[in-house]
């Protein structure tokens, strides 16, 4: 279990910002991001894409805020949980509970939802029948190959990962490779590979056809595919694979007893509170009279959140407002002065 | 300036007026119409913003550039004529559009 004062949930620009003025303010801080990279949004939607309304930074790419965001973090040591998800937040002794899908718990009094547009998911297969399926027959990633060893794999997909893995499990099992285009997104020799194995018979190639359904009893025995002709087909198989990229989705966070508007919580304008005590929303994943999605906004509502968690940390201690320029005690938390 | 109409899933339409230069998303998103989240704000980097053109329109709106098509690949039932309605910029020319709207984005 891990004691901290604050937990933030979302390490994009808005995340790291809230860390920043927590740690300013004397507080301990943890970041968990269900992404394996720091930088949310702007670094898994954009990272190329021209920033032009960050005040006094007339011009950067989703990259560039990121990499300085990061770097303006450097004095402070904080602890980045990335590749885990928050699935679970309980109420316990006064503190909150909160547990990821790896395992990992925090006991807070403070917990910061920074998350964006939601979780980065990955899309699933439409059909209602393939949750039956699912993390049996059907996955969206790959976590041991060897259970494919020697089976039928029917992979939907037309990006790197569904090439890669293509090729790879080609290697010890009976592979389909099913695209709704012509067109594949790859690199050009990832492409090579998979029709010259398609030529040798290891991978059997449908384009323009996308799953329609898939059956079996107790484990999964086939899929039937349909052209866009509305031709289709009847594939046996053991396994499916789906990649289909990430989608964003309010995920977990929809059950945590929150007001919510659509896909934002909604909070108050003071704390950047939501109806929860104890529990912040602020940035993208925010609503309130006003609110306007910009990233200059998530700072200054992060910057509040942080001051909120100030008197729920420390109870004992009074909050003074300090400005860096000046404060000898934001100077040493900054390193500039011993 | 041209009409444009958007059907939901359940059917219920909603025919509005939106300015040249402007999407098809950016006229569904101020005018409060629902079914189109557009989450990555009109950047193509995302695709929750997807409709499905009308046959008879699907050759005339604006071709697809490189990268919608990949975009397309990851959301919620794509069709042959899906598109992402971000990259549908309005012209006199587009006046009676209509596209129909996924069951969801998401």
């Amino acid at each position: 279990m891990i004691k901290t004062d604050a937990l933030i949930i979302g390490a994009g620009p808005t995340g790291l910002f809230t860390a920043h003025q927590l740690k300013l303010i004397g507080l301990n801080c943890e970041v968990v991001d269900n992404l394996d990279k720091i930088g949310g949004q702007c670094i898994e939607l954009y990272p190329d894409k021209p920033i032009y309304d960050i005040p006094a930074v007339p011009e950067c790419t989703g990259e560039e805020l990121t990499n300085n965001l990061i770097n303006q973090l450097k004095p402070f040591d904080i602890k980045f949980h990335l590749s885990e998800r928050v699935d679970e937040v309980k109420k316990n002794n006064g503190n909150w509970n909160v547990k990821t899908n790896k395992g990992t718990e925090f006991d807070t009094p403070n917990i910061i939802i920074a998350g964006g547009v939601g979780s980065f998911e990955p899309r699933k297969f439409n059909p209602k029948e393939c949750e039956k399926f699912e993390n049996t027959s059907i996955f969206y990633s790959v976590k041991d190959k060897s259970i494919f060893k020697g089976k039928i794999v029917s992979i939907f997909g037309g990006g790197d990962s569904a090439l890669d893995w293509a090729i790879e499990l080609s290697k010890d099992s009976k592979v389909n490779l099913i695209h709704r285009r012509d067109e594949f997104r790859g690199a050009q020799s990832t492409l090579d590979k998979v029709y010259e194995l398609q030529k040798k018979g290891t991978i059997n190639l449908y384009t323009k056809y996308q799953l329609k359904n898939v059956s079996g009893s107790n484990k999964l025995e086939s899929v039937d595919i349909i052209h866009d002709n509305k031709e289709n087909k009847t594939l046996k198989t053991d396994f499916v694979l789906g990649f289909f990229g990430l989608i964003m989705q309010l995920g977990p966070i929809a059950n945590w007893g929150l007001n919510l508007d659509k896909k934002t919580i909604n909070v108050d304008t003071e704390k950047f509170e939501t109806n929860q005590k104890g529990i912040y929303a602020v940035g993208d994943i925010c609503t309130y009279p006003g609110k306007l999605k910009l990233i200059l906004s998530g700072f200054h509502e992060g910057a509040l959140a942080a001051r909120a968690c100030f008197k729920l940390a420390r109870p004992n201690e009074k909050y003074r407002f300090e400005f860096t320029t000046t404060s000898t005690n934001l100077l040493k938390r900054l390193g500039k002065k011993e | 300036m041209a009409k444009i109409t958007y059907i939901e899933h359940t059917g219920k339409s909603y025919t509005i007026n939106v300015e040249n230069g402007l999407t098809v998303m950016e006229g569904a998103v101020q005018n409060d119409i629902p079914g189109i989240d557009a989450d990555c704000g009109g950047g193509m980097a995302c695709a929750t913003c997807h409709v499905y053109v009308k046959e008879d329109w699907f050759n005339k709106v604006p071709s697809k550039t490189e990268g919608e098509d990949d975009m397309l690949d990851q959301a919620y039932e794509p069709k042959t004529n899906s598109r992402l309605s971000c990259q549908l910029v309005i012209t006199d020319e587009l006046d009676g559009l209509i596209v129909n709207l996924p069951e969801k984005q998401v």
